[in-house]
């Protein structure tokens, strides 16, 4: 079935969001969104969705995150590309050692181990001063 | 966006936990809370019901992991009902099917327990 819109130019869909919990589904609503116009299956776009909420939910775990999360997804060609930053000073020394204790570790790794396993490219670009860039990629056709 | 828990008493000491919606960083609190009142009665024996249950992610699968971990210091254990494919396969590549017992049925869960 030939689609209601014709993507002639790669799509940009941009969201900043408070670094709180309840802000998070809005998230990963607007990144299934954007995935259901690459026509990704739901499988697809469920990945997409976890991918994405576990991105944020890392970022509001952190201790030291910044104030909002600026969600940026490219659809392009068959690729849908998801950026997260996060403005918070990761890449600054401690000044505290991290609450987080043993569990929380262990489940913060699964959030991780989930982004990686349901993408196709995942990488980091963490700057001391302009905060940390989580980007993420999901080619159609891809579901692990 | 929301989760609904409801807990039910079931036979032989067991009770069932149904989760509705959608369990993540904001929702997954309510759930922890509602399994940790049940372990602090002294339920240690637990159906859980994801049957309803249309995206999880890490929280709460962090908040079944503790569940389970709690019962088990009292010999206890948690079954999952679970039939969504998309839930369960989170289950399956976080290697978590292999230490919860995840059924199709109520029934089959709550059996067994025993």
């Amino acid at each position: 079935m030939k689609p209601a819109v014709e993507r002639t130019a790669p799509e940009l869909v941009e969201l900043r969001i408070p670094s709180r919990p309840e802000w998070v589904a809005l998230a990963r609503l607007a990144a299934a969104t954007v995935a259901n116009r690459l026509h990704f299956s739901i499988e697809e776009i469920e990945d997409v969705k976890l991918a994405v909420a576990e991105a944020c939910t890392a970022v509001i775990q952190h201790e030291r995150h910044g104030e909002f999360i600026e969600l940026a997804c490219e659809a392009r060609g068959d690729s849908l590309r998801v950026r997260v930053h996060d403005g918070g000073r990761h890449g600054a020394p401690a000044a505290e050692p991290a609450r987080m204790n043993f569990d929380e570790a262990r489940i913060a790794g699964l959030g991780i181990f989930l982004i990686r396993t349901l993408m196709d490219e995942v990488s980091y670009d963490v700057n001391p001063q302009l905060g940390t860039d989580l980007l993420m990629v999901k080619r159609a056709g891809s579901a692990p | 966006m929301d989760i609904k828990v409801n807990v039910r008493e079931a036979p032989a000491d067991c009770y069932v936990v149904d989760l509705s919606g959608e369990i993540d960083v904001y929702t997954s609190p309510k759930v922890k809370d509602a399994i940790g009142t049940l372990i602090d009665r002294g339920v240690y024996h637990l159906v859980i019901n994801l049957e309803k249950v249309r995206y999880i992610d890490s929280t709460g699968l962090g908040v079944l992991i503790g569940g389970l971990k709690r019962v088990r210091e009292h010999g206890g254990s948690v079954n999952l009902v679970c039939t969504n494919p998309q839930i369960k396969k989170i289950f399956d590549i976080t290697g978590l099917v292999k230490i919860f017992g995840i059924f199709e049925s109520e029934d089959t869960a709550m059996k067994a327990l025993a």
